[in-house]
């Protein structure tokens, strides 16, 4: 399946208040098994491998099995996700491995402030949005003469 | 069957959807609410973090004017959208947009989107109006700056939205359930703004394993927003365009990159590139075929007449473009060091958005400086914000629009109250994720100006329809719990049919009947009949469906949605007597674009109660030369 979960690293997240695969995941797949505390990618066939899992997973107990259906065996990429940065592992299906780190924020998480710090106050019946003109760079927004 | 508490919920502007139309809906009007007192409350069928279609991540920020470094026009970026569209694309709407979205992506670069930049500082270009980014966390971020604009207390996630509910022709609400906890929610609202996605899953897709899941555009789009806009009554335009991207083959990776930045070209199995040797066939398309960039679907057709001439496969030429670039770059040295840092970009582009194309590379033991990459056409989506042109029919700015496209309140749809951004906005393509997040917040700052202006009263919801809709919403898990025991398989059971078997027979339907890739994106008038035919019993049978959990449940109707967004595609090519996008469809019984009486759009509504089909053409009024 696309997404799996190693058994021997899930523990449901059981000192968190929600399992963070079950919390993430946009096509709701990943689902916790309350009897053994593991969780399970339940519909693998919908899966579209964006990893959101994966990278949120505190364990690092879930990865990622290409699609059988058109994906060779023995390849694999791994993430690891920091606060401002991704490490990517991939191991080719030939053994070769590249690792490639790459920056994911400039900002600290929780510091995305919504004017973005543009001070304009512009009329409801304008044309501007709240940021404008300031955020596009420009004197005014544009419209046809 | 469990007991499903109604929870009652009552707001002045319920926004729909947690993409980034969504986000840049609750960014900006939260502001405008904040000043005057108004409640905005936002429902998501996922996480914010990660919903919608860029919660991957993307390598590239598609939509960029640069108006204010002087070198591009609203104009040019309009010019561009409606020809790559052939001709079908509304100016005020695309303009609108065009003019506003710099000041998006730089407060995307505020909040602390990575921007590439150059020596100079300047951004780097993809291409004319793209920007390369470093993604990975682009959702995160922007889903960021709207939760905080919200406040947590009024956003309700995991929580899937079914369908509206109407107070005579006026907008009051919408229902839906949710997949986490036993309860049906009625959101009761002054105004709504839709954001609800496109569409994946309609037509058959090329795997149909567990590959089935690595569509381009994320599974996750369900039709929804078609569903909302026809069963509100509003009207819908852009119903014929779907949209196939060509991408690398299976896994979908992007191409724009490729051919953009690193100036790849395509050939065939014979080194012949059908882009320098199909020109003439450009000929048969007017004045469509003479500009640049031809427009998506032209390049999309020249490579499928090499396909279908056992041509194949294609290849993006991958090694030689990077080897040109580091050849390029000076002594043995430098070209040296330009290779290693192509290489990063290379794989940068796919980890950012299509971590798949990466396993794909890794697991065919591909090193794209060495080795070419087959790419091709994929399946066909509904996407209003890409090439496409699918969505609802949308009031335009009044400085901008024609008389005829302004109905007070730009991104309102034909219904009162009713907003639009996004997927779920037509003729207005190539937003992309910076666009569709501006429009977010033109429609946002729209829909609070309706709320200031027009001062609707509290919408009337009856009870009784309430309840109705309820048992019709949850129908498909008492139909599967009250029959499940008649068979030792309860995945065959002649008493429902299961969600997945229902999605199957859809995309086989509108596989052979509506040109999918079996019918290498080929139809005809009896095809289009003959699957009208076969939709129409699909249509008695989702009364059929059945559902064993809340997840099924969503599934369900998830595929109605669907449904409802194949049968007006189907209407919408019917309807349409010509081909103009043949690289998107090919009526093979009107095989010629016909300029003096399709250059039109076509609109489609339903009567939500009869549910009779209507289709109309609406002249194109053009605000720019």
């Amino acid at each position: 399946m696309p997404s799996f979960v190693n058994p021997e690293k899930c523990d449901g997240c059981k000192a968190l208040d929600k399992t963070a695969c079950m919390y993430i995941c946009p096509n709701d797949l990943m689902v916790l098994n309350k009897d053994t505390m593991k969780a399970t990618n339940q519909e693998p066939e919908m899966c579209w491998e964006c990893y959101s899992c994966v990278k949120i997973c505190p364990q690092q107990a879930i990865d990622v099995r290409g699609y059988a259906d058109f994906v060779p065996m023995g390849g694999s990429v791994v993430p690891l996700r920091s606060s401002d940065s991704i490490m990517w592992t991939i191991k080719f299906r030939n053994g070769m491995v590249k690792r490639f780190k790459f920056p994911v924020r400039t900002t600290p998480e929780g510091k995305a402030e919504p004017a973005g710090g543009f001070v304009a106050d512009p009329e409801l019946e304008s044309l501007a949005l709240f940021t404008e003109p300031q955020s596009l760079r420009l004197p005014k927004v544009w419209t046809k003469s | 069957m469990t007991n499903y508490e109604t929870v009652t919920v009552e707001t002045d502007l319920l926004i729909l959807g947690g993409g980034m139309a969504a986000c840049g809906a609750a960014v900006e009007a939260s502001h405008w609410a904040k000043k005057h007192g108004i409640k905005i409350t936002l429902v998501d069928k996922a996480a914010m973090d990660r919903s919608g279609a860029v919660g991957m991540g993307l390598s590239a920020i598609n939509q960029y004017v640069g108006l204010h470094e002087g070198k591009n026009t609203v104009d040019d970026y309009v010019q561009y959208v409606r020809n790559d569209l052939m001709g079908i694309a509304r100016d005020d709407l695309v303009a609108n947009i065009a003019r506003h979205v710099d000041g998006t992506v730089h407060l995307f670069e505020k909040w602390g989107l990575p921007l590439w930049k150059d020596e100079k500082g300047d951004y780097v270009h993809e291409g004319r109006w793209q920007l390369m980014i470093s993604g990975e966390s682009y959702k995160p971020i922007v889903a960021e700056a709207a939760k905080t604009a919200l406040g947590k207390e009024n956003i309700y996630e995991r929580v899937f939205i079914v369908g509206p509910i109407m107070d005579g022709d006026r907008i009051a609400g919408a229902v839906g359930f949710s997949v986490r906890e036993n309860k049906f929610y009625v959101f009761k609202a002054k105004a709504i703004l839709l954001t609800l996605g496109g569409a994946v899953h309609v037509f058959k897709p090329r795997s149909m394993g567990e590959g089935m899941g690595r569509a381009w555009y994320p599974p996750w789009n369900a039709g929804s927003s078609t569903y909302f806009t026809l069963k509100a009554g509003a009207e819908l335009t852009g119903q014929e365009i779907r949209f196939v991207p060509v991408r690398f083959k299976d896994a979908y990776g992007p191409v724009g990159a490729w051919f953009l930045l690193f100036k790849s070209r395509a050939t065939n199995a014979f080194g012949g590139e059908y882009m320098v040797e199909r020109k003439p066939e450009l000929e048969k398309w007017g004045a469509y075929g003479k500009v640049k960039p031809i427009p998506a679907n032209l390049r999309n057709y020249l490579g499928m007449l090499d396909e279908n001439e056992g041509k194949g496969p294609i290849y993006m030429r991958t090694e030689e473009a990077i080897q040109k670039i580091a050849t390029a770059a000076g002594d043995e040295k430098a070209a040296k060091k330009k290779l290693k840092e192509l290489e990063a970009e290379a794989w940068e582009d796919f980890l950012d958005m299509t971590i798949s194309q990466a396993l794909l590379w890794a697991s065919n033991n591909v090193e794209p400086e060495k080795t070419s990459s087959e790419i091709g056409p994929t399946e066909p989506y509904f996407i209003g914000s890409h090439s496409g042109g699918s969505g609802a029919w949308v009031s335009g700015p009044k400085d901008l629009a024609p008389p005829e496209y302004f109905w007070g309140y730009e991104n309102m749809s034909t219904v009162k109250g009713l907003f639009m951004a996004g997927d779920a906005s037509g003729a207005n393509p190539h937003k992309f994720s910076s666009g569709s997040c501006t429009e977010g917040r033109l429609a946002g700052k729209s829909a609070i100006r309706f709320l200031l202006n027009e001062k609707p009263a509290a919408p009337k919801v009856d009870g009784a329809d309430i309840e109705k809709m309820k048992e019709t919403i949850f129908q498909p898990l008492k139909l599967y719990e009250e029959t499940k025991g008649k068979t030792t398989d309860p995945s065959v059971n002649p008493n429902y049919i299961v969600p997945k078997m229902f999605m199957l027979r859809l995309q086989k339907i509108m596989d052979e009947y509506a040109g999918g890739v079996s019918m290498r994106f080929t139809t005809t008038e009896p095809l289009l009949k003959r699957g009208l035919e076969l939709l129409a019993l699909l249509k008695e049978d989702q009364a059929k469906l059945g559902a064993k959990n809340v997840h099924e449940l969503m599934r369900a109707w998830e595929n109605t949605h669907r449904m409802y967004q194949a049968e007006a595609h189907v209407r919408a090519i019917l309807f349409r007597q010509e081909t103009r996008w043949p690289g998107y469809y090919f009526r093979a019984d009107k095989p010629t674009m016909d300029e003096a009486n399709w250059k039109v759009f076509v609109n489609v509504k339903i009567d939500p109660k009869t549910e009779q089909w209507e289709l109309k053409k609406i002249p194109i009024k053009s605000t720019f030369a």
